[in-house]
């Protein structure tokens, strides 16, 4: 039985922080200090699991713990810390792990300052109502200046950092003083025991024993095994198996009440059943309202993924399948390219998303793939009446039977410094941006909010506003919906023949451009071969561009030094293996990098 | 069946602009050290090797330079060479020499050790381009390191020359080709520079100090060596190396044969049974290994069947006459055709290798495409 007036002791929050400004320490920290682990379970930086999280210095999914602090005033509280991801691509699941907090520890490295990144996560933590504590992290860095930072979350932000901790994650300074903060600012959890259960769904992970494991907070109401669920959404139900909480490791319990976070187990075989911001209720009796914020997670961004060595395919589906059981946000069918062969479409929730599902297969899997570009899905209206949509420029009609087309637009937001709004405004004209607003944050910082077509945004703004803003711009963007717009398809013919893989669709004003520098950068990509290799760029039947691979005239080996057959061995090896990573396209061996030029040029 | 001695000697003056392969600056106490150790891993690998029933065919003495070592230590050398090993009477002897760094003396003291060839280091007549290349010598001393040593004795003189260098000329390759054919050698080796990583070379080249020479021009100069030298009555019989008939080097014909050698000193490589093993590449580490009676070897790996077929083909294919195919099948139980069907078709429908007297050669199209031949084997 769950005690009443428990969940007064429990605090449930997240860390916002910018990538390297300390969060996996900080987070290590709270995990040794609260004695959830012992020093020696303590891999580093336990929050972050995959190595490729680790690497990038990202989190990609998100993860809870709980932690038992006794605090000074001689009570003992359960601190749930869930973390979240942090890039635009994720922005609805980090909306979803916020929106399961009460408050946010706010970390700002002491040398560096507010940065981009951190700023949109706060926006939508205050949008949450998420109670904000400020630490300044790092300040035993040499070119810390604690009271500069100070001043910036007053000014930026609008918090009153007069009581910011001053912490270490590294030297383990300041820890105490956080979980103090904890338990006096953020409040304890609301929601009332006695009515329907109503379990907001944070994230998930697939079980190969238990099935879907949904992560989840409870608002109000109580689950334990043997309950009926109701997946609120789909309207599907579950019999609970376990529930349980992470110490950090999944820990059976007996029952979840008001304001825990925990897991469920309910037999649940596949992972589009448990969808993150969606609301578990009591299938017997249940909510009478879902939480608000649920929104149906849709691919946006599509490209196709072809293994180089053919006899890979039935491997990469099987790896594809694998990914998707913990992601379900990840779509596959299968596509045929003449260029490529037997392959997948997919679809990803941006750029970051697609690079991430790329490098798990070959990383993982030891896939070597080729991935041609990204695209969005686009909508034709033929002459004969009939609407399609297409998410591969392959599959475009001719354009004499097309009547007119239609590309996803979003409405772009990027929170700007203001010495960069010109270089800001300038890229979004540059992509084709239509300006909304413009407005000021506080002196010195600005939103501007422009309609985007969405595929200017997935090719390459989020670099280019990057750079331009030297890493200061953050960005956040929705879809709005479709509009007409004048598009082409742009062919690549490599020998004579056209490769279909490097087809764009493109606004029809930068057609001519994008096919001369597409041609021009596939020059310097393909490598030489031993005879002339012509590229052409083409629309409809008219050539564009015409670059050409000079024929290969010379590769010699130095002189064989002291009998270091070896070395010479080694040489040969590493210009056979350059072309083990590249697809034979007729008689032309093609790059990888060859299929995402497209994405490079400006 | 008879073998070949390859004697590391890691020491030079200045190391050159382009080289990267293991040399350190001359040092007279680290040298004798070296002198000595080297003696006792000749001893050693005897024992070990089970190397003392075969004949050595050739001595080749590389570096480095090994003439930055005295007369009396080259002497030393290969008599501890000869104690060790039952060198034919006919042995090819070979001392790379640098210019300035050789005299009538140590020039004299070597033939009388039984020296019978030398190998000097010319690359290029302009002062301008040896410079480039870091060498430290110029064209008079080339003129007379080959004058002396045809007066110590020795009736094979081999010049090495170096083309494709940033900044030369068609013309400047042509004048340093009169040059060298008026000194009248009986070999010469002409490379053509490859810009290493990690070089001084490298660095100017990345730097934009240097321009790298236009891949044209080196292809012309190529032709221009093998029709210049083979019109002067030498004999093209590798990729970058020419001889009067007879004069061929006999101690990189092992090499490209793949037949067997001993290599001593850092970093020398040996084959041997099957196996290739090589030396530690620090000179300090060789001698105490050697001083505290150990191996100096570091590595070693018995080749699988695989490996040494694909080694036999890359190798053989440097030479002019190419892989003799009969050999081939008798070694490996399998002609070259069930082994590389796929491989070979490609290679002939592009026009680079042909077959001849059943040999697989280079065509003249596939001379300057080597590396892209060879690779298919591996």
């Amino acid at each position: 039985m769950v005690e009443v007036g428990r969940h007064q002791n429990t605090r449930n929050f997240c860390i916002i922080a910018h990538i390297d400004h300390g969060k996996s320490t900080l987070a290590d920290r709270l995990l040794e200090f609260t004695g959830a682990l012992s020093e020696r379970e303590m891999a580093d930086q336990v929050l972050d699991q995959m190595d490729l999280e680790r690497e990038r210095g990202i989190t990609i999914k998100a993860q809870a713990v709980r932690l038992n602090y006794k605090a000074d005033n001689g009570e003992t509280y359960t601190l749930n810390l869930i973390d979240t991801p942090g890039h635009v691509d994720f922005t609805y699941e980090v909306s979803r792990s916020l929106a399961a907090c009460d408050g946010a520890i706010l970390i700002v490295d002491a040398a560096q300052g507010i940065e981009a990144q951190t700023l949109a996560n706060v926006y939508l933590a205050l949008e949450h109502n998420l109670e904000i504590i400020p630490v300044i992290n790092k300040i035993d860095l040499p070119s810390a200046e604690p009271d500069r930072v100070k001043k910036e979350i007053e000014d930026i932000i609008g918090l009153d950092a007069s009581d910011a901790v001053l912490a270490s994650a590294k030297e383990g300074l300041g820890i105490k003083e956080i979980l103090e903060q904890i338990v006096e600012k953020i409040p304890p959890p609301k929601g009332d025991e006695s009515k329907p259960l109503k379990a907001l769904v944070f994230d998930s992970h697939y079980d190969p024993y238990k099935g879907v494991i949904a992560y989840i907070r409870i608002m109000d109401g109580t689950v334990k095994p043997g309950m009926e669920i109701k997946m609120m959404s789909t309207g599907k139900i579950f019999e609970v198996n376990e529930v349980g909480i992470f110490r950090p490791f999944m820990t059976s319990v007996d029952e979840l009440g008001v304001g825990d976070v925990g897991f469920i187990a309910a037999s649940i075989k596949n992972v589009r059943d448990v969808r993150v911001g969606d609301t578990v209720t009591n299938a017997k009796k249940p909510a009478d309202k879902p939480l608000p914020g649920y929104r149906q997670v849709t691919p946006m961004v599509f490209c196709g993924l072809f293994p180089i060595d053919g006899a890979d395919y039935d491997n990469l589906r099987d790896a594809l399948e694998k990914l998707q059981l913990n992601d379900g946000s990840l779509m596959f069918e299968p596509e045929t390219s003449i260029a490529l062969g037997f392959g997948f479409r997919l679809g990803f929730l941006g750029l970051l998303h697609m690079e991430i599902i790329q490098e798990r297969l070959e990383r993982e899997y030891g896939l070597s793939l080729i991935t041609t570009a990204p695209s969005v899905v686009f909508r034709i209206y033929k002459t004969d009446g009939e609407v399609i949509e297409i998410d591969n420029p392959t599959n475009m009609p001719p354009v004499q039977n097309i009547n007119k087309m239609e590309e996803p637009f979003v409405k772009a937001t990027a929170m700007v410094p203001n010495q960069y709004v010109g270089a800001v405004m300038d890229l979004a004209q540059e992509k084709r941006g239509v300006f909304l607003n413009m407005e000021y944050l506080t002196e010195t910082r600005v939103t501007l909010t422009y309609e985007m077509p969405l595929i200017e945004i997935i090719y390459d703004f989020f670099d280019l506003l990057k750079s331009r803003s030297k890493g200061y711009a953050s960005l956040d963007y929705e879809f709005t919906g479709y509009r007409e717009s004048d598009l082409v398809k742009v062919d690549i013919m490599v020998s004579g023949e056209i490769v279909d893989a490097l087809s764009s669709i493109v606004h029809s004003d930068k057609a001519y451009q994008k096919g001369r520098q597409l041609a021009d950068k596939l020059k310097d990509i393909i490598p030489r071969h031993m005879f002339e290799i012509p590229i052409q760029a083409t629309i409809g039947n008219k050539i564009i561009a015409r670059e050409t691979v000079k024929a290969m005239r010379k590769n010699v080996l130095a002189k064989c030094y002291g009998g270091d057959i070896s070395r010479k061995r080694k040489l040969l090896e590493k210009q056979k293996e350059g072309k083990k990573r590249m697809k034979q396209v007729g008689n032309v061996e093609i790059p990888q990098e060859a299929f995402m030029a497209v994405l490079k040029i400006e | 069946m008879a073998i070949g001695i390859y004697i590391h000697v890691p020491f030079c003056l200045k190391k050159c602009n382009y080289c990267d392969f293991v040399s350190y600056p001359y040092d007279a106490d680290l040298a004798a050290s070296y002198v000595y150790a080297l003696g006792k891993e000749m001893s050693y690998q005897l024992v070990n090797m089970g190397s003392e029933h075969r004949e050595v065919k050739s001595i080749y003495l590389g570096g480095g330079t090994p003439t930055v070592l005295t007369g009396e230590q080259l002497a030393a050398i290969l008599e501890n060479c000869r104690k060790s090993y039952q060198v034919a009477d006919d042995a090819e002897i070979t001392v790379e020499c640098n210019p300035g760094t050789v005299n009538p003396d140590k020039l004299g003291r070597i033939r009388k050790a039984g020296a019978n060839r030398v190998s000097i280091g010319v690359q290029a007549y302009q002062q301008e381009l040896l410079a480039r290349l870091g060498r430290i010598h110029n064209w008079q001393e080339v003129e007379s390191a080959v004058r002396h040593s045809r007066q110590a004795g020795f009736d094979n003189v081999s010049l090495d020359l170096i083309f494709g260098i940033p900044g030369q000329s068609m013309r400047q390759w042509r004048d340093t080709l009169d040059r060298v054919l008026a000194l009248s050698p009986q070999h010469i080796s002409a490379y053509n520079l490859k810009i290493e990583p990690d070089t001084p070379l490298h660095r100017d080249v990345c730097s934009g100090y240097l321009i790298p020479c236009d891949e044209e021009l080196e292809l012309e100069m190529y032709w221009y060596v093998i029709g210049f030298l083979t019109g002067n009555g030498f004999v093209h019989y590798e990729i970058s190396n020419f001889a009067r008939p007879g004069r061929e080097a006999r101690h990189n014909l092992i090499y490209w044969r793949n037949e067997e050698y001993l290599g001593f000193g850092p970093a020398a490589h040996s084959m041997l049974e099957g196996r290739r093993f090589s030396n530690v590449e620090k000179v300090e580490l060789y001698i105490n290994r050697l001083n505290r009676n150990e191996s100096g070897i570091q590595n070693q790996q018995y080749l699988s069947r695989e490996e040494r077929i694909s080694e036999t083909v890359f190798l053989g294919l440097r030479l002019i006459e190419g892989l003799d195919l009969d050999a081939f099948k008798q070694s490996y139980g399998q002609s070259i055709f069930e082994i590389f069907a796929v491989q070979l078709k490609r290679l002939s429908s592009l026009g680079l290798v042909k077959i001849e007297d059943n040999r697989l050669k280079l065509t003249e199209k596939g001379l300057p495409l080597a590396n892209e031949v060879f690779a298919e084997f591996i």
